[in-house]
């Protein structure tokens, strides 16, 4: 069968459903950066002086350093002095009831559960409005437990041995130019400490939102997992519509004790530019977990459906023996969206296991790329690896493109990589269209069936959202 | 019911339908043989709407509507199936999912409330030991890893599951062992009904004798060129479609 592509081009055009703006009073630095900047963010969130110092460092570190181009996307040059580093929402909150309305109706539009909704659904939700946590719920329970979950400034003002402890311990200040920039201006993001022994007794999620224009959002979040913790992390994002493009460089740290076990999960929705490629977020993120201790266990699950740019690679580090990380992604992109995602798994203990498994769905003139590294490190002796890569296009402008690395230095090792490419087929439209299911409704149907080994490891209600995301992602997508 | 006049159709700028006209109604069979490439299969893809088939002359007519304007998922809602000679594979997409939202779209479309999913286990369960097939199909992704014969048997499952007004089924008995052959037409001979009709593409006699079809059509270069009952089937299968080219010839020249 021949393929339509007017059509495909015609179903692919879609609104933003979360593209609205937030009219509230920011209290924002003007663009650029110096040092003077850095000390000012500091300030402002009366950070300790080894913090400052902390940021100060890596401020000079990523002075030396050079925005890297290996990536498979088309970068605009970012002008780094054009930036605000911190916007934040006058009028602090210090309960529920006292954040502006208008942020709770902002999360309402989004369908966050906050408020007493949150408690009920058993989902703790710590929100970060731009730059500045506004709202945290059902910390009693979780403080009754041991379990730390708060906002990385508040972390850094009451708990600050132990972010001293971790922070920068997996990614280093100077890991890459990207990071070394969030080491300097983070503004904020989540802590997360599961003490020795404790599960973890609900979800945690977290929503991000960008809000003010001009504006780099810098989060940082860090958990820790301590022997036989286990925790379970939601973060969803969306932004509003903007016509500059936005940059999100964000750094996530896990550290996984003996027999811990952390499972990060991602829905990114961050704005993807219009139809034209006009606009949309730049989300060039470092993740990277740790399995320090011996059989601990690391997931990522990410669905990544936003953002003009997504330049990610959630990693895990093997140090523990027999420890396992896993990493499940989806990744679509649409429009002039780019993407080049993927992960790394270290192995570097004995009996290290990792799993990676990416779906990519490439349609109207975007391209997503997987790009990932096995590297099996010489005492790694009986590592194991399975690697399966499957990408879907639809219509004929796109592109999808896999760069599988494998560095194996111990002959022990297994490492298996499985990759396929296929079309969203006419054959598979036309056949559901005869059995009467619209096309929308058909093509969600197959991008979903092609998606669900990466569902399936999502908790509940996300892998409902992000069906949910795929769908809205792909309204009008085929005709 | 249906009725076709003067159609002509063609894929990829080649005309394949040079002027067929057909007339079906309710609780008829129609058959419709001939040779390779002599449009049996654009037929049943027109009827059905499938992208990229243009028709450049005549009508079609569906209970008074014309059928030609209608999208592919309007045309299933107003009764129309069309079981396919390649049935197509949907990995991961569980079949009574797949089922189930065919169903209720097309219940939707018609304005007929929908099944929950209990109702529509309920039913789904009863079709799968109606039809004898294996209880697992449930739970199996959409023809995903079926055989050839199971693929066939599962249009015939389909279209018994959707009960359509109209069935045209591409060579369901193609590449078919007799004992899935036998199913295929049990399947089809356990619906048949006086408000609904059948169009069976087939490229040989022998299923025509386990569905005895009320009129036999042999379709030669885009045209039927020769119509008959049951009878006639018999006669192309002892002298075959050079026979009845010769014949259409014939009447050509004369």
């Amino acid at each position: 069968m021949a393929t339509q592509p007017d059509e495909v081009q015609a179903a692919l055009s879609r609104r933003y459903t979360a593209g609205f703006v937030t009219d509230i009073e920011t209290d924002s630095l003007p663009p650029g950066l110096d040092e003077g900047v850095v000390r000012a963010i500091s300030a402002r969130k009366g950070e300790p002086e080894w913090m400052t110092e902390w940021r100060l460092a890596a401020y000079r570190r990523w002075l030396t350093m050079k925005q890297p181009d290996w990536a498979h996307v088309n970068l605009a040059p970012i002008d780094y002095q054009a930036i605000s580093y911190y916007s934040a929402p006058k009028n602090q909150p210090k309960s529920l009831a006292e954040v502006d309305p208008k942020i709770l109706e902002a999360y309402d539009k989004l369908g966050v559960p906050l408020h007493e909704r949150a408690r009920l659904a058993g989902v703790a939700v710590d929100a970060v409005f731009d730059s500045v946590s506004v709202a945290t719920t059902a910390r009693e329970q979780l403080s009754k437990v041991g379990v730390i979950f708060c906002s990385m400034s508040e972390a850094i003002r009451e708990h600050g041995d132990l972010v001293r402890q971790y922070l920068g311990s997996v990614v280093p200040q100077g890991d890459n130019f990207f990071a070394a920039l969030n080491s300097a201006v983070f503004s904020d993001g989540s802590f997360v400490f599961i003490p020795k022994g404790v599960r973890c007794p609900m979800e945690l999620s977290t929503y991000f939102r960008i809000n003010a224009g001009h504006t780099g959002q810098f989060e940082r979040t860090l958990i820790i997992a301590e022997e036989d913790a286990v925790v379970s992390y939601l973060e969803g994002c969306t932004a509003p519509m903007r016509d500059n493009n936005q940059l999100h460089a964000a750094v996530v740290e896990l550290v996984a004790m003996d027999r811990a076990n952390i499972k990060y999960s991602t829905v990114q929705n961050w704005y993807p530019g219009d139809e034209n490629g006009k606009g949309g977020v730049y989300n060039l993120v470092t993740k990277r977990g740790d399995c320090r201790g011996a059989d601990s266990r690391i997931t990522w699950t990410q669905v990544e459906t936003g953002s003009a740019i997504t330049w990610k690679y959630p990693s895990v580090i093997l140090r523990g023996d027999r420890s396992v990380g896993e990493f499940h992604s989806v990744a679509l992109t649409n429009h002039y969206q780019q993407a080049d995602t993927g992960t790394k798994m270290i192995h570097i203990g004995r009996d290290t296991k990792s799993k990676i498994v990416s779906k990519g769905i490439s349609a109207g003139k975007s391209q997503a790329s997987y790009r990932g590294l096995v590297k099996v490190e010489k005492g790694a002796v009986n590592a194991r690896n399975h690697t399966r890569c499957d990408s879907i296009l639809i219509g004929k402008r796109c592109s999808s493109h896999t760069f599988p690395y494998m560095e194996i230095k111990n002959p022990t090792a297994i490492v298996e990589h499985e990759a396929t490419t296929s079309k969203i087929s006419d054959d598979q439209l036309f056949y559901c269209r005869s059995r009467g299911i619209g096309e929308e409704d058909a093509v969600s149907m197959i991008v979903d069936g092609f998606c669900k080994q990466v569902f399936r490891e999502l908790p509940m209600e996300f892998a409902v959202e992000a069906k949910k995301l795929l769908e809205v992602s792909l309204e009008g997508a085929i005709g | 019911m249906l009725k076709i006049e003067n159609l002509h159709a063609r894929i990829a700028g080649k005309e394949i339908l040079k002027g067929l006209s057909l007339e079906v109604n309710p609780g008829e069979v129609h058959a419709i043989m001939g040779p390779n490439g002599a449009g049996k299969s654009t037929l049943g893809n027109v009827l059905a709407g499938r992208p990229g088939y243009e028709v450049t002359a005549g009508s079609v007519s569906y209970d008074g509507r014309d059928l030609l304007t209608l999208e592919p998922e309007v045309r299933a809602a107003a009764g129309v199936f069309l079981a396919f000679q390649y049935p197509v594979e949907i990995p991961g997409v569980n079949n009574t999912y797949f089922l189930r939202a065919a169903l209720n779209a097309q219940r939707k479309a018609r304005g007929e409330e929908e099944l929950d999913s209990m109702q529509f286990l309920k039913l789904v369960r009863g079709k799968v030991k109606d039809m004898g097939m294996p209880p697992d199909l449930l739970n199996r992704a959409v023809n995903e890893g079926f055989s050839g014969g199971e693929k066939k048997r599962n249009e015939v499952f389909q279209m018994a599951l959707l009960e359509p007004r109209l069935a045209v089924l591409d060579e369901t008995d193609s590449g078919l062992d007799i004992d899935a052959l036998k199913q295929v037409a049990d399947g089809v001979n356990a619906l048949r009904s006086p408000d609904r009709a059948f169009v069976v593409i087939t490229h040989y006699q022998r299923l025509l004798d386990y569905i005895v079809p009320d009129f036999v059509h042999v379709l030669s270069a885009g045209r039927i060129v020769e119509s008959g009952d049951a009878t006639l089937a018999r006669e192309l299968e002892a002298h075959g479609y050079a026979w009845v080219r010769e014949q259409a010839h014939a009447e050509a020249q004369a």
